[in-house]
């Protein structure tokens, strides 16, 4: 009976998301020869939805669940228990909306209702960030297959806000994560002192106040500089976009600013994998 | 600031049944305004949008700047002692906002003109548009 458990647990389907495939395309690219590398398996759903990209907080407006759901229930047809993100926002999102039906069976029911061209949602799906399932295959096998080593590389881990927070989902202590440091440290960097690692960039504000987003920005880099950091890493399309690209805007707020170099955890370790 | 102190229960009713938290459960520390990244672009503390829900102070609330600012990044209901979920509160207020008035906050023309990823597209349009 164990082992049928444990085996079940390898069960898991890709979920990419809009921006995956769009202006995220080398996150996706490196996750995946990231993931062939360590021998894990990652199958693509052969069909998904936007997941909405931001989880609606209001008690009495189902609709905004019905994306994640409906994604949820495709996993579960398919015959899969797991959906596995690179996102941080889908990952929030379909956590998130998960959740809420797991605590709330009158909403569940009501959701089902809804959906009548698919089958009852059963609650049985976990979602799962890539990064946990890097943590499952452990540093240890990580270091085995590095082959060039990022000999001392200065790395601050930005993880800003969805991966952590809020608690009930976070995929790691939402105060003082270390998942990313102790991946970046078995690739042979040396993840910096990094306080400003769970800030909030400014997140969406960035498609109508851009200048906001600069400022905060300003902040996370200044701090990441500060502590002697070489490259800036992180997990989040919406994060990367704003920590790399308002860059320029930021220079023209202030204008000593020095630009630092931001890419995706994945794209650091296709590098050190050498794939 | 003039507060005018109408107890409007009828629009607190409905920001406490669409955001599902009591407002009365805050006792004003202050600990969500200490974390909130976008404190310094605010016109009104994140603490002081709950003191002025528990005086009834509607008007006062439905034109802050603040609303908006929020982003919706968690830190204040992560931190507060009483479990007062702050994020959700901005949300009903911004959600009431956007029903009563029937009018979006952002106009499709407003979005910069840049090539953005699409979540930042689609979650601007699901927090400032009804
Ligand atoms: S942290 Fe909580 S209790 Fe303290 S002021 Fe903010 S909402 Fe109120
Ligand atoms: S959720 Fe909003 S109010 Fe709370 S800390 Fe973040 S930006 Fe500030």
């Amino acid at each position: 009976m164990r082992e049928d458990r444990s085996q079940k647990t390898e069960n898991l389907i890709y979920f990419p998301g809009c921006t995956l495939k769009t202006t995220a395309k080398p996150l996706e690219d490196s996750a995946l020869k990231v993931a062939e590398a360590l021998g894990m398996e990652i199958k693509e759903m052969p069909q998904w939805y936007c997941c909405g990209t931001v989880y609606s907080l209001a008690q009495d407006d189902l609709i905004k669940q019905l994306a994640s759901i409906r994604n949820l229930i495709l996993v579960q047809t398919l015959g899969h228990n797991e959906i596995m993100t690179l996102c941080s926002m889908c990952y929030n999102t379909l956590a998130q909306s998960n959740l809420l039906v797991r605590k709330d069976e009158k909403k569940l029911e009501k959701i089902n209702q809804f959906i009548s061209e698919q089958p009852d949602y059963k609650r049985e799906i976990e979602v799962k960030h890539f990064l946990t399932l890097l943590k499952k295959v452990g540093t240890e096998k990580i270091k085995e297959v590095v082959k060039n080593g990022l000999s001392g590389l200065r790395i601050a881990c930005y993880y800003g806000c969805l991966l952590l927070r809020p608690k009930e989902v976070g995929i790691d202590n939402y105060e003082q994560p270390t998942i990313l440091e102790e991946l970046m440290e078995s690739l042979g960097a040396t993840p910096v002192y990094f306080p400003y690692q769970t800030e909030c960039c400014g997140s969406y504000h960035t498609a109508i106040k851009p200048e906001i987003v600069a400022r905060r920005v300003y902040h996370i880099l200044e701090n990441a500089r500060e502590n002697r950091a070489e490259l800036v890493v992180t997990s989040c399309p919406l994060c990367y976009f704003n920590l790399k690209d308002r860059q320029k805007n930021i220079k023209k707020i202030y204008p000593d600013f020095k630009k630092i170099p931001v890419r995706y955890f994945t794209e650091i370790m296709s590098q050190a994998l050498g794939v | 600031m003039r507060l005018v102190l109408k107890k409007n229960k009828h629009i607190l009713q409905k920001i406490e049944e669409i955001s599902g938290e009591n407002v009365f459960a805050c006792y004003q520390c202050g600990m969500c305004t200490a974390g909130c990244p976008m404190v310094s672009e605010m016109d009104v503390l994140p603490n002081q949008v709950i003191r002025l829900l528990q005086l009834g102070a509607m008007e006062e609330v439905i034109n802050t700047r603040t609303v908006w600012l929020c982003a919706s990044c968690y830190t204040c209901g992560a931190r507060c002692p009483k479990g007062v979920n702050l994020s959700r509160l901005m949300e009903a207020i911004r959600l009431m906002i956007l029903r009563e008035q029937n009018q979006d906050y952002v106009k499709i023309e407003k979005i910069v003109k840049e090539s953005l990823p699409q979540i930042a597209l689609i979650s601007a349009l699901r927090k400032f548009t009804s």
